[in-house]
């Protein structure tokens, strides 16, 4: 059976440390989880043994051999496949070019469509994929767990032996991730090394046979999935308990800050809520059901058809976000890179670009002002950086998130919606980021929270607000909500005759 | 025990001579630098007549043209955008100075500011066409090149017009002296501190970085986008006004397509080899003047030493390319597909 074995792994990365001596084994059939804090080192161990990142120090023993992987190409080579988060597919061609791509068969320069029918047929049987996945459908027809199908079938179609999966559900629907699982316990069966790297304890424990912690670049240890549970996995990870992660009192007053009627535009219609002082208010709902098209909305980015949106008892007309950035409305949207940070520039750019304007005399920027700013937002929120002009890209997820809401914050906006603000981030950054928003809310900031973590609206929440196909299904009050309600509402539209007949 | 002496605690050790050269150049330019020593070095051995006052004059006039531009070209790039019309802008304003010069009864301030206009209306169509027919910058500018080019022909006939060295503070820009310097370099010289003070002294200059790093970011921040690329390319038409400003005064004429021709490419290319990442986001106007002087040292160095001028071309062009090719190594990307 085959083994990978990384021994003594140290990499550092202009004087950081990332990775410290780590020695581990990857024995086949078996799935080991890879977890740990943002900024522990997963990912830098996942680019070792793909090949992106030479090590400084020891080696990758592959059955015993040492491997020496300069290029991902040689780790191809090698048999071992890192499927990413957001697989590479080209979008005009099919499934089978898809899968074959690199090494498509043909005759003379011309595609051969025969075999590469027959081909692509008979590998689909022998993985028993055969239902899951058409080989005639198009590359942009296919849904994020397909798109990670196709990524797999290319790894199993060239033989690999280690299949190492870097944060694989983010993107996946729950009857997708069951699908993934079943795949990958398939993988476990067949004597393949299976490294899954995931944030998520539940999922964790469906799926790992061993589980291995890192923290700073270390590593703590290795358990069995069945000797251990979930609270010293956590303790492993941050060195501290986490039972009190939702300390929250109900700091709501009656002031209502926010103000939402009657607003339609193209993906919602007819939203009414609003969000008192003080007050923290999930939007709960499936992906897709219109949440963050809502807040784009809110914010100026999406054009609203009608509707009004007040701001102390102000409207506010919105026709670009800079209209509701005055009106006092701060927004962290999902995707903070591709959203919300300027990756290439220093945590003080980062942090001063929405306070800007009260920074400058005669539109000169006040550069010790400044400073004193960024190193006040930086140190109440613990945002671990060198110092505040390190590029925000070097920073950990976790860290990134608490730049995105330290600019905000620096505004003081009377509303702040945060978009998914703990997706991809360790459950330590994320405690922090709960007590962040407890703190936000106990100064009277009306905080408007989208969340797809029914604990974590639970846990947050004063009101939930659950949406379904672009409008409101219900809300629920904080003492009456629960996991089921939720998704009651969340669903409602497609059990409309059960929920009828339950009230 | 040793000659070392401790330092105070509390004060940060002094940081070794070249360090700190290092770090008033900036790393990026030391190759700049380099390259420039290497030149020059090259040129006066080859002719003892390259690294005399005179001639390092003759160099800074040279450049002062497409040192304007390659200045602002620099503000454009960081926006993420880029401005392929500014030569055909130039001759323009070139043509409408001394055009406005000689209908005005021989009033120099009347026909600077009427080629200032001029500057400021093609740069704001420009700016029009990016942001509200969603047309690319490449593609606008290079519709702009031809166009404005047009214009140029089209009102000047195309044959040079008028004559400005009649005029006392025409003949101050060609010829004059500040301190000892040519009037035009301190034109150059104080365009490119004023935009040197925007980019990295105001909140304009900040949130022209922001666009050009992440626009999406910018524009959720509430900095109104659409309003800076515009405002950014009327600046362009502004300085490519002035450079046509500088061309009439130098030429004595009013220049349709002579003297601004092949300018962009010489601004672009300044741009990039002085450190502009051209996907935008990066850069500065320091990197951008060594490099105009890099270019001006090389270009006469090549006419010093009698090399075939369209030789010239070739070195410029190749020079862009490997300009790039340096940034694309250093930004450590992945080279996959085409790159942005």
């Amino acid at each position: 059976m085959t083994e990978l074995t990384v021994a003594g792994i140290s990499k550092r990365f202009a004087g950081v440390r990332a990775l410290n001596d780590v020695t581990l084994e990857f024995p086949g059939g078996a799935v080991t989880a890879l977890m740990g804090e943002n900024g522990a080192g997963k990912s830098t161990l996942i680019k070792v043994m793909s090949g992106d990142y030479l090590p400084d120090e020891g080696e990758i023993l592959f059955d015993g051999e040492p491997l020496r992987l300069h290029t991902p190409a040689d780790a191809r080579q090698a048999g071992i496949r890192v499927i990413p988060q957001e697989p590479e597919i080209v979008p005009h061609v099919s499934v089978a070019e898809n899968v074959y791509i690199g090494a498509l068969p043909r005759k003379g320069r011309a595609l051969d469509r025969a075999t590469l029918n027959k081909r692509i047929r008979a590998d689909l049987e022998r993985l028993g994929f055969e239902r899951v996945i058409s080989p005639d459908t198009l590359g942009s027809h296919l849904t994020p767990a397909q798109r990670q199908l196709v990524e797999i079938l290319r790894a199993l179609t060239t033989d690999a032996k280690v299949i190492a999966f870097d944060e694989p559900t983010s993107s996946l629907s729950e009857h997708e991730v069951e699908a993934l699982f079943t795949l990958i316990r398939r993988l476990r069966e067949d004597g393949l090394a299976v490294v899954y790297v995931s944030h998520r304890l539940q999922e964790i424990f469906q799926l790992a046979d061993r589980i291995a912690v890192l923290r700073d670049g270390g590593l703590v240890g290795v358990r069995d999935a069945a000797d251990t549970d979930e609270n010293e996995i956590v303790r492993m990870m941050v060195g501290r308990d986490l039972s009190a992660m939702f300390a929250r009192d109900h700091a709501a007053t009656d002031k209502v800050v926010l103000q939402v009627e009657g607003v339609t535009s193209d993906d919602v219609r007819d939203i009414t809520f609003d969000v008192r002082a003080g007050e923290v208010v999930a939007l709960a709902g499936l992906v897709g059901a219109g949440r963050s098209e809502l807040a784009g909305a809110l914010v100026g980015d999406l054009p609203i058809r009608s509707g009004e949106v007040r701001v102390d008892g102000r409207r506010v007309r919105l026709r670009q976000p800079s209209d509701a950035v005055r009106a006092g409305m701060g927004y962290a949207p999902e995707e903070r890179k591709a959203q919300a940070l300027l990756l290439e520039r220093s945590v003080r750019d980062n942090t001063s670009l929405v306070v800007l304007d009260r920074l400058r005399r005669l539109r000169f920027v006040k550069r010790a002002e400044e400073r004193r700013l960024t190193r006040e937002y930086v140190d109440r929120l613990n945002v671990r950086t060198p110092n505040i002009e390190h590029e925000v890209r070097k920073l950990s997820g976790g860290n990134q998130q608490k730049v995105v809401l330290a600019r905000w914050l620096a505004r003081k906006p009377k509303v702040l919606i945060l978009d998914e603000p703990t997706r991809g981030i360790d459950v330590g950054a994320k405690a922090e980021i709960y007590h962040l928003i407890d703190d936000l809310a106990r100064t009277g900031v009306a905080v408007l929270v989208i969340s797809s973590e029914l604990p974590e609206v639970l846990g947050l929440a004063d009101r939930i607000i659950v949406m379904q196909n672009g409008h409101i299904t219900g809300e629920l009050d904080r003492a009456d909500a629960s996991e089921e309600a939720i998704l009651g509402l969340a669903m409602a539209e497609d059990l409309t005759t059960s929920l009828s007949e339950g009230k | 025990m040793t000659t070392a002496t401790r330092e105070p605690v509390d004060t940060p050790p002094k940081e070794p001579a070249p360090r700190r050269i290092l770090s008033v150049i900036g790393p990026g330019n030391v190759s700049l630098v380099g390259a420039l020593i290497v030149v020059v070095a090259v040129f006066s051995w080859l002719n003892s007549g390259y690294l005399t006052f005179d001639n390092v004059q003759v160099i800074g006039e040279a450049a002062t043209v497409a040192g304007l531009l390659a200045v602002v070209q620099t503000v454009v790039i960081i926006c993420g955008a880029l401005d392929i019309s500014v030569g055909s802008q130039t001759g323009v304003a070139s043509v409408i100075s001394a055009m406005a010069f000689m209908s005005t009864g021989h009033n120099p301030f009347l026909g600077m500011a009427a080629a200032i206009g001029v500057g400021i209306v093609a740069g704001v169509l420009n700016g029009l066409i990016i942001v509200y027919g969603r047309v690319n910058p490449v593609i606008a500018t290079l519709a702009g090149l031809a166009a404005y080019k047009g214009v140029a022909q089209l009102i000047s006939g195309g044959r040079a017009q008028g004559f400005v060295l009649g005029d006392d503070l025409f003949i101050f820009i060609a010829r004059g002296r500040i301190a000892g310097i040519p009037v035009q370099v301190c034109i150059l010289v104080l365009v490119a501190i004023l935009v040197h003070v925007m980019l990295k002294y105001t909140d304009i200059g900040r949130n022209i970085y922001a666009i050009g790093g992440n626009d999406t970011a910018a524009r959720l921040a509430g900095i109104k986008i659409n309003k800076y690329l515009i405002a950014v390319y009327a600046l362009s038409g502004i300085v490519a006004a002035v450079a046509g400003i500088v061309l009439t005064a130098r030429t004595g004429s009013g220049q349709p397509t002579s003297g601004s021709e092949g300018l962009e490419l010489q601004a672009i290319t300044a741009a990039a080899l002085g450190g502009c990442a051209l996907k935008g986001g990066k850069g500065g106007v320091g990197g951008t003047l060594l490099a105009v002087l890099l270019l001006g040292a090389l270009n006469n160095g090549l006419n010093v030493v009698g090399v075939n001028t369209f030789w010239q071309n070739v070195a410029q062009g190749a020079l862009l390319v490997v300009a790039v090719i340096i940034q694309q190594r250093r930004s450590g990307e992945r080279a996959v597909g085409l790159p942005t």
